[in-house]
């Protein structure tokens, strides 16, 4: 699949800002709760304290996650309805809100929690790429929020020829499962 | 939050009892409603997007505004308006270029939807009913509401005086045409009022860095960090305040061309984790300890240029003093002890600040030995009891380094950027000359005529002939929130014989609203034209374009005001014959002046951002460094003054020291009250909110609830648990909020984020983690300043 799209996420920039879950609440007109693109925090470490000394060994890092359109989308094989599907020409998992039946088969199967269930609708929601954006030649709302351009969108092979394959960094899913359509570059901390 | 009965009936039955239009009200509540509306459209979009896309944007425009918040950031935010509805927000959409990028909005721009459509907002004008604070009000017309005041304002001057009238800072509307200055211009028309000067911002550095340097104008454009080998950020987190322009940009390109990153502060800040390649956590109020020793290390290890000392310095050594000063006064003496028989090694700095001597030694290497190195100060450090000294202590730090003057450097201090002039709607020529720091208002209250300019800070007059008696509050939340010391505040605001007439217009009724005798219901960014401009680093201009019509019978406040100077008789005097609309275009064309490329008012209102062109960044100082005989310092001896003569002179060596040094703070970790509280408490600039604004906004909540950060030490010590909710008090106050159980703060140190909206239970105890019952009106010794970061509390598990 030549045309997959993908986001590059160039971690060791984020600053936690969530400027880019705003955007895309924003663009998506997401109620509280429902989060398309999320950023999470992991963080840790200790103090050692050396009568009045203090020496810190901690680490924070932030991960800013939409869908990951992967290769092999986990939603897309356990959705018993066809409402999840994935698009031939680019790749993008999308979700047809007429055929969902809000059975959640999606939200249960995604290691990276992309798919949500909004009680509200009774159904299920996810990020679609902006894929109205992108068919005009602009990018996901997500990455030109960024204010310090951490995320990058594009063709997933061009991005990988770019800058590696790697698409997991410390505290996310093992990307043997789905394969996620995204190349990261780790925090400091996060490798 | 702060639900009030009387507004809300009004609401309710307001459509049959007043006037208005009609179709302003359904698109606004169209607008409040659109989540429900748009969740509908969303299902819509997926199969319209597989399909044709472009089918319902066709008729959507794209408005160019910005954010107006006093977070310096004055960011582009273009809505996409369609059937009178924002639909939604984007930014910047000029090409993103590495040096000319797009001047993006940061998480609460992008959240503007969910404030300035709030289903909350003040509809009507009102008037007090209930007691003074109570929150009781009953709807009255403008026409009575304009009336009310003007009648005010007169009685007040002729039985007081000009002098009794008060307009509070308040930067809601951060603008050229904005409420506070628009306030002061009706009482300047009106015979004048009492001013005040600084800000609650940076007191204390706007106060402090002259006496070092001559000026404030200490920073470089933020386009020169790229060429700094060493950055270290003191203090500073622009990833939240956001702080100019572009400014986490800036930093983040100055790390991807190599140069190191140090951040100095008791939390490990979004900024420290984005850039940092070390973070030095230390103390609140210690910070001079290890300035200090820093200069210990650099001057026994001869870190130092002493031909550049004899240059451009005073009072570095004792070679080098004013006249008429004794011996061993200067810094060198005092660091080596031959002042105080204390020498102060980083070992002496480690038992005060807590950061290992070893550390220190090797931080001291780094700034003196890399060259060149930027030591920027941001403004939290120096809200401090005594935050004069880690001002001025960054000044001395960068110009004994040979910092100053250089591309790359950084002369610290308060660090204002060049920027090109901008013109604003000014308050007008005030004539009365009394003003008082701006922090000491509730003094001002109190015992305004016992104020000295000794003892207080008094300006332009010896005494004044009266306290304050009425206070304009527009668009602001200083009277009661964002004041130190709510508890006490609200006892002095609550005495209606003590200040006897409050308008507050704002948009929410905030906790400052409540104190209200007259409110009024304020416009928003999105419904009216303005022309604002970044604040600290960045070199532009942005216009604010109105989306849509005012809701209700909320109403701008030139508006209202040139109908309160027209009942007094002042309108011409006010409005000099202009509307709101010609004093825009009276700023495009006077800023035309000043700058011949500045577009055209029709070309700007367009483009909705202007740039201004910079050749080669600006390096402050350079002139004072390359050739120093012919351009002076600006300051009495022409040097720069690491030992400042005129503070000297103030005779007050303990709190007030010539050469910055460690003074030891009241409810510092030095404090004999550590005793009895055990924490030091400090607050932050919180990415989802701007100071107090958008705390009731969903997303922001969503995306930065209000916590307080606590060591897993200190939270193990009392039994607390990530989530619990904790009292956290002082002799002052109490408020309850969560806790984050993080190793991001330093143990012994709490921190809240400052901001959110006071909410009291009936006995006082304030519900919703506001920092502000816990601070103390106390000021700082020179500028008189908030020290709003010093605060030892203790807490308890609810």
């Amino acid at each position: 699949m030549t045309q997959q799209v993908g986001i590059f996420i160039e971690q060791h920039r984020c600053m936690g800002c969530k400027a880019c879950q705003a955007a895309c609440k924003d663009k998506h007109d997401l109620e509280v709760g429902q989060l398309w693109r999320r950023v999470t925090e992991i963080e840790g470490g200790s103090y050692f304290e050396d009568g009045a000394a203090i020496r810190p060994n901690v680490f924070t890092y932030w991960t800013s996650i939409g869908c990951n359109h992967c290769a092999n989308p986990a939603c897309v094989k356990n959705c018993p309805t066809g409402a999840m599907f994935k698009r031939s020409e680019d790749g993008i998992v999308l979700h047809d809100d007429s055929k969902c039946i809000g059975c959640r088969m999606c939200v249960w199967s995604c290691p990276y929690g992309a798919p949500q269930y909004d009680p509200e609708k009774g159904k299920v929601g996810k990020c679609d790429y902006c894929l109205d954006f992108v068919q005009k030649g602009k990018d996901p709302a997500c990455v030109s929020a960024c204010p310090v351009r951490a995320l990058h969108a594009g063709k997933l092979e061009e991005l990988q020829a770019k800058y590696g394959t790697k698409a997991q960094t410390k505290g996310m899913p093992d990307a043997n499962i789905t394969h996620p359509s995204i190349v990261i570059k780790s925090h400091k901390d996060a490798i | 939050m702060f639900t009030n009965e009387a507004n809300k009936s009004e609401q309710e039955s307001g459509s049959q009892r007043r006037a208005f239009s009609r179709r302003s009200f359904i698109k606004w509540s169209a607008a409040a409603s659109s989540s429900l509306a748009l969740v509908g459209c969303g299902s819509a979009g997926f199969k319209q997007a597989s399909s044709n896309v472009n089918v319902d944007e066709a008729d959507e425009k794209v408005i160019s505004t910005g954010g107006t918040n006093n977070c310096g950031g004055c960011c582009v935010i273009k809505a996409h308006v369609k059937d009178g509805v924002v639909v939604r927000l984007s930014t910047d959409d000029q090409p993103d270029e590495p040096n000319n990028p797009q001047i993006r909005a940061c998480v609460r721009g992008r959240s503007y939807r969910k404030t300035w459509f709030h289903p909350d907002r003040l509809k009507y004008p009102m008037k007090r009913v209930g007691k003074r604070g109570e929150g009781k009000f009953e709807r009255i017309t403008w026409d009575e509401a304009t009336t009310i005041i003007a009648k005010e304002m007169k009685r007040i001057r002729e039985k007081y005086g000009a002098e009794a009238r008060y307009a509070n800072y308040a930067w809601g509307i951060s603008a050229q045409i904005a409420g506070l200055t628009l306030a002061k211009r009706l009482l300047a028309s009106d015979g004048g009022y009492l001013g005040f000067y600084q800000n609650y911002s940076n007191a204390c550095t706007n106060n402090a860095t002259p006496y070092t340097y001559g000026t404030n104008d200490t920073g470089n454009n933020y386009e020169d960090w790229v060429n700094a080998k060493l950055i270290v950020l003191w203090g500073f987190n622009p990833a939240e305040v956001v702080f100019g322009g572009q400014t986490m940009y800036w930093l983040r390109r100055a790390k991807d061309a190599g140069a190191k990153i140090i951040v100095v502060d008791p939390r490990y800040t979004d900024t420290a984790v984005a850039l940092a390649d070390q973070w030095i956590p230390l103390l609140p109020t210690t910070d001079n300890a290890l300035m200090d020793a820093m200069t210990y290390v650099m001057i026994t290890e001869n870190l130092l240029d002493k031909a550049y000392l004899d240059t451009y310095c005073l009072g570095f050594d004792e070679e080098h003093m004013p006249a008429g000063v004794p011996a061993n006064q200067s810094l060198k003496s005092y660091i080596l002890g031959q002042s105080d028989g204390v020498p102060k090694t980083p070992e002496w700095a480690e038992k005060i600040c807590r950061v290992p001597s070893e550390t220190i030694r090797q931080f001291a290497r780094d700034y003196a030995m890399t060259k060149p190195a930027a030591l920027i100060q941001g403004w939290g450090p120096q809200r401090n009891a005594m935050g004069e000294q880690v001002a001025r202590g960054g000044t001395v730090l960068a110009s004994i380094t040979g910092n100053v003057g250089i591309s790359g450097g950084w002369a610290s201090g308060i660090g204002y950027s060049p920027a090109h002039d901008v013109a604003s709607l000014g308050a007008g020529e005030n004539p009365i000359k009394a003003q008082i720091p701006v922090f000491m208002w509730t003094d001002a209250v109190t015992r305004g005529t016992e104020m000295t300019k000794e003892n207080d800070g008094l300006r332009g007059v010896d005494k004044l002939n009266t306290n304050i008696k009425m206070i304009l509050n527009i668009a602001g939340n200083c009277l009661v929130n964002q004041h130190a010391d709510i508890n006490k505040t609200v006892k002095i605001l609550e005495d209606e014989k003590s200040v006897e007439f409050i308008v507050v217009s704002d948009v929410f009724m905030t906790p400052s609203a409540k104190f209200a005798d007259i409110l009024l219901p304020g416009n928003t960014v999105f419904e009216r034209d303005n022309i604002n401009v970044q604040w600290a680093f960045g070199d532009y201009a942005v216009f604010n374009n109105k989306l849509v019509d005012p809701p209700f019978e909320c109403r701008d406040e030139y508006d209202w005001m040139t109908e309160v100077a027209d009942k007094l008789g002042i309108k011409e005097k006010f409005t000099e014959g202009r509307t709101r609309e010609q004093w825009l275009h009276w700023i495009v064309a006077e800023t035309q002046k000043a700058n011949p490329g500045f577009p055209s008012y029709d070309e700007f209102k367009k483009m909705g951002i202007y740039k201004f062109k910079i050749d080669k960044p600006i390096i402050r100082f350079e002139k004072q460094i390359k050739d120093p005989a012919n351009n002076p310092f600006p300051t009495p001896s022409g040097k720069i003054e690491i030992f400042s003569k005129r503070l000297w002179d103030m005779n007050n060596a303990k709190e007030i020291p010539a050469i910055p040094k460690h003074v030891v703070a009241h409810e510092g970790p030095q404090d004999q009250l550590k005793e009895k509280y055990p924490l030091q408490c400090i607050g932050w600039h919180f990415k989802a909110r701007c100071h107090s604004i958008h705390d009731n906004n969903p997303w922001l909540k969503e995306a930065a609830p209000q916590e307080m950060w606590m060591n897993p030490k200190d939270a193990e010590a009392r039994s607390i648990k990530k989530g619990d909710r904790v009292k956290v008090f002082n002799d002052r106050g109490a408020t309850m909020i969560p806790v984050k159980v993080t190793t991001r703060i330093v143990p012994g140190v709490v921190a809240i984020p400052q901001g959110a909206w006071y909410t009291p239970d009936e006995k006082g105890v304030d519900q919703h983690g506001c920092i502000n019952v816990l601070t103390t009106q106390r000021p700082t010794p020179l500028a008189k300043a908030n020290a709003q970061h010093t605060n030892l509390v203790e807490i308890q598990k609810a």
